[in-house]
């Protein structure tokens, strides 16, 4: 064998050996691109999704949703039910009707230093809750719990001053070591600032998931290693890297070129970025897409005199192909929306008045509210006046100004002329929108969950004015006696058929009223290698990684 | 020189005591406050919630109280807190600015050692093949879009080739070593230096022709000098002038406006963190991360104008100090 034959084999086998080990190494890490980083690590402080994705590698909230859309136990035993008796109806201190639930925590749950989480650290988390100067931002379900009783050490009775459908589901509950963070908690008023969540991120005393973050460079990106003292099934991964890259097109090229292994579907693309992915890439690649529960509509201002006219705001929806859209624009991977209730909810009413393009239909609506004239193609009335509205939007948002072009145009061939004002997200969020100062249509987007009760957006005392400070998010100024009673009886009905069926009465005055145009749910799209199993996308807003331990390489 | 450069220090702490102001009161003026932004996040957050979070974060103060508050706080050396990143600013800052300071310390030196000669050469041969050629490639460097050419660099070396790092930094990569480092560094360094090399290159080739028609130059070359020595001994240091002059007022404009290669190369740098800061409204970060940029301008300034004295002997600073 000639020397040179001899180099090349060997060559070849180191060449082979090294392809190896990368192979090796490539599967016992995972790199996982998002396009945001979390502006705090703490539980309760600021909601933001990059935090909750994160925190689905190290933590554990008490309960939570799984991907069949149903309330689970994660840190507890045993979900409390009426039925099962760990739920029981009391009365509170002033007489009102409330609710004693008690919870049972996994005997062997520890924080990541060894120390068992207890009934102690609930205690506190609810103390750090309900403190109005500790800077937590959601405090409602810290002000509801009137008591807690510690039982024992593992099991802890929460009093509750009001009987809601939901009273066992504390998934936006973050518990917080006590051992740790009580006495930053000494001048409640410096909290937000000394949390050891920020000022000490990787200590391993503040995680009690599966994984524990080692490494936090802001903006750049976040490595998790194992826990060694989680008491759970052993995840596949030693270690797991999520890389911050916000630009989509960069994100594309990094998986492309191997420098992440996957985008997640809960940061990453949007859905016609990841179809045209597919389209070019889908060999390569696992893709998913799941329907989601972000809302995609368009809020009507119902102060316009025209748009006060339901049947101008049902002809708005007739004149358009939301079909068509969601079809040419989204591969047909974003369902079309009737209402804000999304079709995997158990809440969703199928039988409701629905809109198809329809044209005649349309142009009949509006001859009868007087808009039969054209000039010029454009729709005016008795009084001449032109049947005008404006369409804002995020500026920049590529998705949405691509749908509000071919929205425009519709609407211009049913005669009505729409003209597009859009402005920076944060003027149209900021001040547009918050303060109503939009004249006919916005559209954007609501982030719910399963069975949220929409009081917010549609009660008549959540429509934002200088005398409420611009509280409330019922920015079209939707005013319904019926919607109103109907929001109030869902949240304390505990029966689940009598809820139902009030669900489908809202859901028919949405559909009727049409407040705001439904255009459809946005979808999520999972970008990952074929080799990697077991991420199930929940479509809600609990992310896939609190299943992290199901992840696993295809054998 | 002494007594000039305290004069012009203490000009410029002047000028960012009323840039503080400025930049304070035009965020102020910013519709929508962080609360606005928390809420559109966050359906679960009540308007009980909202009003008691802008009274705990000092919101619902008038915006001079509240910059009055963070001017006093300063003055002791506590530049406040950053929203955005759950952290005292500085802490938020000094990883991004050694970033920044990396990134742009490597592509300003590329781009002056390439731009500098090219322009000279292309200045001492007006109107050649060369001249044309160079003009040329400084037009086609300062036409091409930034945000284009990054992702034309990423696809080529990145995704077809495989030879580079499509983005990040060397940590983010999992990757160690200097040669890793320099790895991640290099199509953000040359997508800076590309933008760079053009402009660089006109002014110099403007400047040195401008020298060279001037009669000291004819002097020197009727006394038989050599070109080389006309050219490079001669004309140079008087050329370098205005060339000295855009590259101090560069500085600031490129320490916070390297932004768009920072975003297409997800390299966390100063101009991505301030963008960043001013969306999310997070005051401090934002005017500690502009202030910075102000008082490098005045810096690139102030050393330009120590600079003229050394490239010009006729430049004298010593008759403004008496």
């Amino acid at each position: 064998m000639s020397l040179v034959r001899v180099f090349v084999m060997s060559f070849a086998v180191t060449m082979v050996s090294m392809l190896n080990i990368g192979t090796a190494n490539a599967k016992s890490e995972l790199v996982i691109g998002i396009t945001q980083y979390p502006s705090t690590f703490h539980p309760n402080i600021d909601s933001m999704l990059a935090k909750s994705y994160v925190h689905g590698l190290t933590r554990r909230p008490v309960t939570a949703m799984s991907a069949d859309w149903e309330t689970v136990c994660l840190l507890c035993t045993k979900l409390p039910t009426l039925e099962n008796g760990d739920a029981v109806l009391e009365m509170t201190p002033d007489g009102k009707e409330g609710i004693a639930v008690t919870y049972k925590l996994h005997a062997e749950a520890v924080w990541g230093d060894g120390v068992p989480v207890t009934s102690d650290d609930v205690i506190f988390t609810w103390e750090v809750g309900k403190h109005p100067k500790s800077g937590v931002s959601a405090a409602e379900g810290y002000r509801r719990i009137l008591k807690i009783d510690r039982v024992n050490d593992k099991t802890f009775t929460f009093h509750i001053d009001r009987r809601t459908f939901d009273y066992n589901n504390i998934s936006t509950l973050g518990i917080l070591p006590a051992h740790i963070d009580r006495k930053n908690f000494e001048v409640p008023e410096a909290y937000k600032i000394k949390t050891a969540f920020d000022t000490d991120p990787m200590n391993p005393g503040l995680f009690m998931g599966p994984y524990r973050m080692t490494v936090a460079k802001p903006g750049s990106h976040m490595v998790f290693e194992r826990n060694e003292k989680w008491w759970g099934k052993a995840p596949a991964f030693e270690k797991i890297t999520m890389r911050v890259i916000e630009n989509t097109s960069t994100l594309e090229a990094n998986i492309l070129s191997g420098g992440i292994d996957m985008i997640s579907g809960e940061l990453g693309l949007n859905v016609d970025q990841a179809v045209a992915f597919e389209k070019r890439h889908g060999d390569k690649f696992q893709i998913i897409f799941k329907p989601g529960l972000i809302y995609e509509h368009i809020d009507l201002m119902l102060d316009n005199p025209i748009l006060q006219d339901v049947r101008v705001r049902q002809a708005l929806l007739f004149s358009i192909d939301r079909d068509a859209i969601s079809e040419r624009l989204f591969g047909g991977k974003q369902p079309v929306a009737h209402t804000s209730i999304n079709p995997l909810d158990w809440i969703y009413a199928d039988d409701i008045p629905k809109y198809p393009f329809d044209m005649t239909k349309a142009d009949a609506l509006l001859n009868a509210a007087g808009w039969s004239k054209k000039v010029k193609g454009i729709r005016v009335n008795d009084k001449d006046e032109t049947l005008r509205f404006d369409i804002m939007t995020t500026a920049g948002n590529r998705t949405r100004e691509l749908v509000q072009q071919v929205l425009q145009s519709q609407w211009k061939a049913a005669g009505i002329d729409v003209r597009i004002n859009n402005e920076p997200a944060r003027v149209f969020f900021g001040e547009t929108v918050t303060k109503r100062k939009f004249d006919s249509l916005a559209m954007f987007a609501w982030i719910s969950s399963p069975e949220s009760v929409p009081r917010t957006t549609l009660h008549s005392d959540s429509i934002p004015s200088e005398e409420n400070n611009w509280g409330g998010q019922n920015y079209t100024g939707y005013v319904n006696p019926e919607m109103d009673a109907l929001l109030e009886q869902i949240e304390l009905e505990l029966d689940r058929d009598k809820r139902k069926a009030l669900w489908h009465r809202l859901q028919t005055i949405y559909a009727t009223d049409l407040p705001a145009l439904p255009l459809y749910f946005r979808a999520n799209s999972f970008i990952m290698p074929k080799w990697l199993t077991g991420v199930r996308p929940t479509g809600h807003q609990f992310p896939t990684t609190l299943w992290v331990e199901d992840w696993d390489v295809a054998k | 020189m002494t007594a000039f450069i305290i004069r012009r220090v203490i000009h410029s702490l002047i000028v960012i005591v009323v840039m503080s102001f400025v930049i304070y009161g035009l965020m102020g003026l910013m519709p929508g406050d962080p609360i606005d932004l928390m809420i559109s996040a966050d359906p679960n957050v009540t308007a009980e919630d909202a009003e008691r979070l802008r009274a705990f974060y000092g919101l619902d103060q008038p915006l001079w109280s509240r910059y009055l508050n963070w001017l006093g706080a300063a003055v002791q050396g506590d530049f406040g807190y950053s929203r955005l990143y759950a952290q005292p600013v500085w802490a938020a800052i000094i990883p991004a600015l050694q970033n920044t300071l990396i990134l742009l310390i490597s592509s300003l030196t590329l781009a002056l050692v390439i731009a500098l000669p090219a322009g000279i050469y292309a200045a001492t041969r007006p109107y050649s093949v060369a001249d044309y050629s160079i003009n040329l490639a400084a037009f086609a460097g300062i036409s091409m879009p930034p945000f284009w050419l990054g992702i034309l660099l990423i696809m080529v070396f990145a995704v077809v080739l495989g030879w580079l790092p499509a983005g990040g930094t060397a940590d983010a990569g999992g990757a160690s070593g200097m040669w890793e480092s320099i790895k991640f560094l290099i199509l953000p360094v040359a997508a800076l230096t590309i933008a760079g090399i053009g402009g660089h290159t006109r002014f110099m080739r403007a400047s040195m022709i401008e020298t060279l028609r001037q009669d000291y130059i004819r002097t020197a070359r009727a006394k038989g000098l050599s070109e080389n020595r006309v050219v490079l001994h001669h004309a140079l240091r008087n050329a370098l002038i205005p060339v000295v002059t855009i590259l101090a007022l560069d500085l600031g404009v490129l320490f916070s406006g390297a932004l768009i290669t920072e975003t297409v190369f997800a390299y966390p740098g100063m101009g991505k963190l301030i963008f960043d800061a001013i969306m999310g409204n997070d005051y401090n970060l934002a005017l500690v991360g502009l202030l910075l940029a102000t008082a490098l301008t005045l810096i690139g300034s102030l050393l330009a104008d120590i600079a003229y004295a050394s490239l010009d002997p006729r430049i004298n600073y010593t008759d403004m100090d008496q």
